[in-house]
């Protein structure tokens, strides 16, 4: 169990480091091996040639890429600064990287939009979560059923309409006919409960109707696969009630390996809902990650990429620890 | 086997119980008319190859065709006076694990993956035994899992059944089979997977079981040695019906189906050498959707033709008192062949 914990961590951190080496690569290096003058990209076309130079020096463009990518390490894990003579520009540590465009920290920016993303992520999962499994199991129990087909087509739509439609649909419909819902946006659970949760009902139910139509696909044929087992047929020949015998020998088995695909779909969910942010006017990462890109703000994207690799990183982490714990049969084996 | 004029049936008397299963290829006939009975304190074995209905007649048994929603059952099971295919469903449930368990065959896949052996009994127990706590629940299977020969059992109760060997998992099984102490205990293939000397001891204990608890027992298995060794009454299944019925003496000295004389053939032997020892019954055995004509076995029978047409148009019904078979043969025939030429080569 400690060599598996030991190993499954040893793991992430490597898988980080090649994330943080893959993304720098990307960012630094390649503009340098082909000949384009970053600095270029982080000022822009319009700065003169002694604001160019400042910065080449204060980002140390022209140092060997190794220690470029030392530098960088570096200000993630004990911060830098950007020295260009007496001109110093300070990061704290992590420093994701200083925009120069905006003449702001990279990470303290991204750490504001964390609580706007994470809401929406929370909020989402545990109603998909919920929705998912409860109609994945009633529709195995009543395979055939009108139930099942209803809830299958539904689910089938659920996959298959993008979110940019079933968000438009669901704002025209709730907000602006119905006129049920104040405009969606983010207030903070701490300023005022309420209206964090009815600025943010119609993104969580758009997003669950996505997801949740995923997990009540994925449920429904895990339970009905189980229900075969002769596990089942055991639990049964003990005398146990059915609702012993699905609620908990069932379920038990339906939902551990869902535990792994959920922590993949809300580490990518962490990482940005662009779309949802864009469809209800969020300001969340994936809102900024947008907001970098049109502008051409380099540091913000890669850090906004650096972020979301270290959630998806963790997340499967947490997710392999977990799994641990719920599966014997790799705890043990 | 019938019902005396007395009133009195035996423990568990099941009447020409039928199985089907609705499949997409069609209907499997995985059952047909069987009638056979079981007395407390007694064993009833039955044997058969692979498919021939054993573990779909035991599980009529237990009512667990019933949540199968393709399965019909027909006919009547009586459980100590109590007609079980008629009861309701929960009916049936409070009898499950309770008066009767089962031990099942592969206890690896049997065995719930994620909770313990220790739970899985537990649970077992508190549900016949309302108002017991965790802590007695635990100290009687404890007690059940060292009656069963599993040593360290305090230990080994908090270990999944992945854990385990062969021999100790299908000792789990049979505590948990145990752990209500059931009036009618059925046995599908309990030592399949198992080496001979772990074979010996889980039957022996099943046997030494029997003995303290005057359990009824039902050993199913493909092993005419384990019958031989353990059973009053013997049943033969071939194709889902049974082809003979009787005493296990009667049907291991006088064996009057030419399927159970193969079956017989198909017998190891420690006096034989091992290349000779097992001469399985020639042919496949039949389709449940498509019976042959006739004799299910006529196909495969050596002695299909000796009688006329009959083996391959009439069914052959299971005749005679204690001792009943299912074949056209003559009796006085059947003697002959048996005597002059089966017996001399087994
Ligand atoms: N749920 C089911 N649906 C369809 N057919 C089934 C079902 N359960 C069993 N059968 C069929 O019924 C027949 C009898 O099966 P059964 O399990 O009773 O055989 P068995 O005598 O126990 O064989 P084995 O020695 O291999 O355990 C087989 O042909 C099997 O395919
Ligand atoms: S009825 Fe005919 S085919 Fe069937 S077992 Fe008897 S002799 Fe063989
Ligand atoms: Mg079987």
């Amino acid at each position: 169990m400690l060599s598996y914990l030991i190993r499954r961590i040893v793991n992430a951190v490597i898988t980080l480091l090649v994330v943080t080496m893959v993304t720098f690569g990307i960012f630094f290096a390649v503009p340098t091996i082909t000949g384009s003058d970053p600095a270029l990209l982080y000022i822009g076309k319009t700065a003169d040639q002694a604001s160019l130079d400042g910065i080449r020096t204060k980002l140390g463009l022209d140092d060997p890429i190794p220690v470029q990518y030392g530098k960088f390490i570096k200000g993630l894990v004990a911060g830098r600064d950007y020295a260009s003579g007496n001109d110093v520009t300070h990061c704290d540590a992590p420093c994701l990287g200083y925009s120069f465009k905006t003449e702001q920290e990279v990470t303290p920016l991204l750490l504001s939009d964390i609580p706007v993303t994470l809401s929406l992520a929370l909020g989402a999962a545990v109603l998909w979560v919920l929705i998912g499994v409860a109609t994945g199991v009633l529709s195995a129990l009543r395979r055939g059923s009108f139930l099942d087909r209803a809830a299958m087509t539904g689910a089938l739509a659920g996959v298959s309409l993008p979110i940019y439609f079933t968000g438009q649909l669901a704002l025209l419909i709730f907000i602006h006919w119905l006129g049920w819902l104040p405009d969606t946006a983010y207030t903070p659970f701490l300023e005022n409960p309420a209206s964090w949760f009815t600025g943010l009902i119609l993104p969580w139910v758009t997003l669950a109707f996505l997801f949740a139509a995923t997990y009540a696909r994925l449920t429904r044929a895990n339970m009905l696969e189980t229900l075969n087992e002769d596990y089942i047929r055991t639990a049964r020949s003990k005398g146990l009630t059915e609702r012993t015998v699905i609620g908990k020998h069932g379920l038990r088995a339906v939902l551990t390996p869902l535990v792994t695909i959920f922590g993949l779909d809300f580490g990518t969910l962490l990482a940005g809902a662009i779309l949802t942010e864009q469809v209800f006017n969020l300001r969340g990462l994936g809102y900024q990650a947008l907001t970098a890109i049109r502008q051409n703000d380099l540091p913000v994207i890669l850090g906004v990429t650096l972020l979301a690799a270290i959630f998806i990183v963790v997340i499967n982490l947490i997710v392999d620890l977990l799994y641990s714990v719920i599966d014997p049969r790799v705890r043990l084996g | 086997m019938s019902s005396t004029t007395t009133g009195t049936r035996p423990f568990l008397e099941v009447k020409d119980l039928t199985v089907r299963f609705e499949t997409d290829d069609g209907i499997v006939q995985a059952v047909s008319n069987s009638s056979f009975a079981v007395e407390r304190g007694k064993t009833l074995g039955i044997v058969g190859e692979s498919g021939s209905g054993k573990s779909v007649t035991s599980l009529a048994v237990l009512g667990l065709h019933r949540t199968r929603s393709n399965a019909k059952v027909a006919g009547e099971i009586w459980l100590d006076d109590q007609e079980l295919v008629t009861a309701t469903d929960e009916d049936v449930r409070k009898l499950r694990g309770g008066k009767m368990a089962m031990i099942f065959q592969d206890p690896l896949s049997a065995m719930h993956p994620y909770y313990t052996v220790g739970a899985q009994i537990v649970e077992g127990y508190r549900v016949h035994h309302k108002g017991v706590s965790k802590k007695e629940a635990r100290t009687r299977t404890i007690d059940m899992l060292a009656r069963v020969g599993i040593p360290q059992p305090e230990k080994r109760f908090n270990e999944y059944g992945h854990q385990f060997s062969g021999g100790m998992r299908q000792r789990a099984m049979i505590a948990m089979a145990l752990v209500n102490d059931p009036q009618l205990l059925i046995a599908d293939e309990p030592t399949t997977a198992l080496d001979v000397t772990v074979q010996a001891q889980i039957l022996d204990l099943i046997r030494d079981l029997q003995d303290e608890f005057g359990s009824a027992v039902i050993m199913i298995t493909h092993d005419l040695g384990v019958v031989a060794e353990l059973a009053d009454d013997v049943l033969v299944m071939y194709g889902g019906k049974i082809i003979e019925r009787g005493p296990a003496a009667d049907v291991f000295h006088e064996p009057q189906h030419p399927y159970t004389w193969g079956l017989l053939g198909s017998m190891p032997r420690l006096d034989r050498d091992v290349r000779d020892r097992l001469t399985p019954v020639k042919g496949t055995p039949p389709s449940l959707i498509n019976l042959p004509d006739g004799c299910a076995f006529h196909p495969r029978c050596p002695y299909a033709g000796r009688n006329g047409n009959r083996s391959f148009t009439e069914v052959p019904e299971l005749r005679g008192g204690v001792h009943a078979v299912a074949c056209h043969l003559p009796a006085e025939e059947k003697r002959r062949i048996f005597h002059e030429e089966v017996a001399p080569n087994l």
